[in-house]
């Protein structure tokens, strides 16, 4: 069975978490004391109705105050397909959380709220979404029973978000008009929408076609730790566990180690301590070489006749996530995998304005939340891909040494 | 695309937990694996064994012991450790109670699931572990489903779910002061049935109670409760001989049995596919006190 993992984003209220709740409700994937909780705590108002947002904001402060605070994971699946869902706040304040739960999905649901149109966190959320290369985008037009259900307002908002959409070249943009909280478009068709032609969103997420996004091509293997057992029938073994990024590798293959630059023959791919003959991503595997080399973690094992880029200085795009500022010319810790080397952010170039979504000057420093431009030099070699080549292999962070913070996505250009 | 390169989500998940496994054994100085004799630890060892293959696992078994385990639990820890070849550390509650002059939680079903974690945060200290690594599943509880896979603690092992560091793509940051502690959730992101077709794709041993087998029990509030040397009868309490299985291995005080016919993993997945209640409500006695109970519990440096 194929695995979809998927987000909500869009800006406070607009329904993202009543509109998860409405989905496992709907298509049954609530069992019968997580319901009895959920009207526990709902008893209190006065239509009777429940506040499906709580099924995902499981935390007090979150119930307290009505918002979510950060990403909530909700398992459900279908006789068609497995879902993983990432719940994410809309709140600016949060931001670094939606990106936390946007980074590992391959669809992203954006709520407007239909009297509201597009807004300044509908863009900075498209924003991330069109710099993490979301494959799969759905404009939710949530809150249809609160504009009558009218087609000119859903179609005037079908029209502005194309503007954003071309401006940040997202592509595969579905439009679908719903009401979260009455369940109209999510598991079943409205009848109160009936000039809406297209499918219920989760029909749309079960027939979604996912081209399987796994590049088999260009082989990537970082090391991530070195096992040596050192007993006496595995004297000399020497094995580089790591997750298959991309590409196939087989027995025999000749490969380089990079950085170092060093050539040698594949003597044995292992799964589990098995020789399995090849491996590919993503599995997790261990490779042997024929040769003895100095191999450490953070190492990368390629094909010899297919290089990705080194080099010690980086154009890049960065999220910035933390509350203190990025300052040029400040040193941190650049996590890429299971390499991390020290980097200076040497130059911003600019900004990506939230409101305009224009390239801009940046004035002082970078504060949270902004997406800049910036050149960084590394202390020691990267070897990478870019973002837009290899996702997993072009994308990294930093980290703030003095706190421990993530303070950076970044995506290498 | 060529289907003989296709991973199923069975195998995604697990070689997303192996990478996770081997992030953890690079980057920390002492790690620990916390197991408790379930299901999802006893999953948790077995991709902890793939993961390190043919290496050992690189660090220890802990086990807190609450001194109200099953028996059957107890033996098949010991069972596994010694065939594994795997140091097991083990930490008494009881010992705990002892030296800090606890007070032991009263009633008929005397949880000491509350008193683990000074147990746990001592035995952190006892032997310097910077990380440890829990079989935690997100789909289990509200307050889990919002916690990252490293998820930092500070030294008091708390929990801070308002500031939780970014987390992004399989990038895990695992950097932090001396003092504090990552808990680390490898499967967080396989729901309960993941484990059993797991266990069942890998023919993976389980202990005994969690097949159906017969036992003497009393009924409290619905649910269906062992007797057993630390919980006994009432007089209101009709004890009944009942087929029943587990569908969770806690403490014998807090746990409850599911009355069930499945003796073979074939039938219990049956029956986990048929069910309406989800595993905490079906078994814990424990977690109905008020809704944050669980991210309360965090808060104050539980698993
Ligand atoms: N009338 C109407 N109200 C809705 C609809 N969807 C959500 N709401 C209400 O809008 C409010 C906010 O809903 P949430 O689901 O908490 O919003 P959210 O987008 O998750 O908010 P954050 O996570 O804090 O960003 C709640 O009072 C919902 O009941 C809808 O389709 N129609
Ligand atoms: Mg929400």
């Amino acid at each position: 069975m194929d695995l979809l993992r998927f987000i909500t984003a869009g800006s406070v209220d607009d329904g993202k978490s009543t509109l998860i709740g409405r989905l496992l409700y709907d298509s049954k994937n609530i069992l019968i004391d997580q319901l009895e909780a959920l009207e526990k705590s709902t008893k209190n108002r006065t239509d009777g109705s429940v506040d499906l947002a709580l099924l995902t904001d499981g935390l007090r402060a979150e119930r307290e105050q009505g918002i979510t605070i950060d990403v909530a994971y909700r398992y459900f699946s279908t006789p068609k397909r497995k879902f993983i869902i990432a719940d994410a706040p809309g709140h600016v304040q949060y931001t670094r959380n939606m990106i936390t739960g946007a980074s590992n999905a391959s669809l992203i649901i954006i709520l407007i709220d239909a009297r509201q149109g597009v807004v300044e966190q509908t863009r900075r959320h498209s924003i991330i979404a069109s710099l993490l290369r979301i494959k799969h985008v759905v404009v939710a037009v949530n809150k249809m029973d609160l504009v009558e259900f009218s087609q000119d307002v859903f179609n005037d908002i079908v029209i502005d978000y194309n503007q954003v959409a071309a401006q940040l070249g997202l592509k595969n943009i579905t439009y679908i008009p719903m009401s979260a909280l009455d369940g109209d478009n999510i598991v079943d068709k409205s009848e109160r929408i009936a000039w809406y032609t297209g499918k219920p969103l989760l029909d749309f997420l079960e027939e979604v076609q996912l081209d399987d996004d796994v590049n088999l091509t260009d082989a990537r293997f970082q090391v991530q730790f070195v096992i040596r057992p050192q007993t006496e029938e595995l004297h000399d073994y020497r094995g580089y566990a790591g997750k298959v990024i991309s590409g196939i590798y087989k027995k025999g293959d000749k490969v380089t180690v990079l950085p170092q630059g060093i050539d040698s023959t594949i003597a044995s791919v292992e799964i589990a301590g098995e020789e399995t003959g090849e491996v590919f991503a993503p599995q997790s595997a261990v490779l042997q070489l024929a040769d003895d080399i100095d191999i450490s973690r953070g190492d990368t094992i390629v094909k010899s006749d297919n290089r990705p880029q080194v080099s010690n200085e980086l154009e890049v795009l960065l999220c910035w996530m933390d509350d203190k500022p990025l300052l040029t010319g400040n040193k941190y810790l650049l996590q890429h995998n299971s390499r991390v080397v020290r980097a200076i952010v040497k130059q911003v170039e600019y900004k990506i304005d939230v409101n305009t979504l224009q390239q801009q000057p940046v004035e002082g420093n970078v504060k949270l939340n902004e997406v800049v431009k910036a050149t960084l030099k590394t202390a020691a070699p990267l070897v990478y891909d870019s973002y837009e080549k290899l996702s997993e292999y072009g994308s990294a962070i930093l980290v703030d040494e003095t706190s421990n913070s993530t303070v950076a996505a970044v995506l290498i250009k | 695309m060529n289907n003989s390169h296709h991973l199923n989500y069975l195998e995604q998940l697990e070689s997303e937990s192996i990478h996770i496994f081997r992030e953890v054994a690079a980057q920390f100085e002492k790690p620990a694996l916390l197991f408790s004799g379930g299901k999802d630890s006893i999953t948790l060892v077995h991709l902890a064994r793939k993961a390190f293959a043919p290496g050992r696992i690189p660090f220890p078994l802990v086990h807190i012991d609450t001194g109200h385990n099953f028996p059957e639990a107890l033996d098949f820890r010991d069972a596994m450790a010694s065939q594994l070849g795997a140091t097991l550390v083990v930490r008494k509650v009881q010992d705990t109670i002892r030296q800090r002059s606890l007070t032991e939680p009263k009633g008929k079903f005397p949880s000491r699931n509350w008193l683990q974690t000074y147990t746990l945060l001592d035995t952190i200290e006892e032997f310097g572990f910077d990380c440890c690594i829990g079989g935690a599943r997100r789909d289990e509880e509200k307050a889990r489903a919002k916690e990252r896979i490293f998820s930092v603690r500070d030294e008091f092992g708390q929990w801070n779910p308002k500031l939780q560091r970014p987390e992004l793509w399989n990038i895990y940051n695992g950097k932090i002061h001396k003092g504090e502690n990552v808990r680390v959730f490898p499967i967080s992101n396989w729901t309960e049935l993941d484990i059993w077709n797991y266990i069942r794709k890998e023919n993976i041993d389980l202990p005994s109670i969690y097949f159906a087998h017969e036992r003497k029990v009393i009924q409290h509030e619905g649910q269906l409760v062992a007797i057993s040397e630390f919980v006994q009868p009432d007089e209101q309490d009709l004890v009944m001989t009942k087929k029943v299985r587990y569908r969770t291995v806690g403490d014998m005080t807090c746990t409850a049995a599911v009355e069930s016919t499945a003796e073979t993993l074939e039938e219990v997945i049956n029956e986990i596919v048929a069910t309406r209640i989800s595993e905490r409500g079906e078994t814990r006695i424990d977690d109905k006190v008020t809704e944050a109970a669980m991210e309360d519990r965090k808060k104050n440096g539980y698993f």
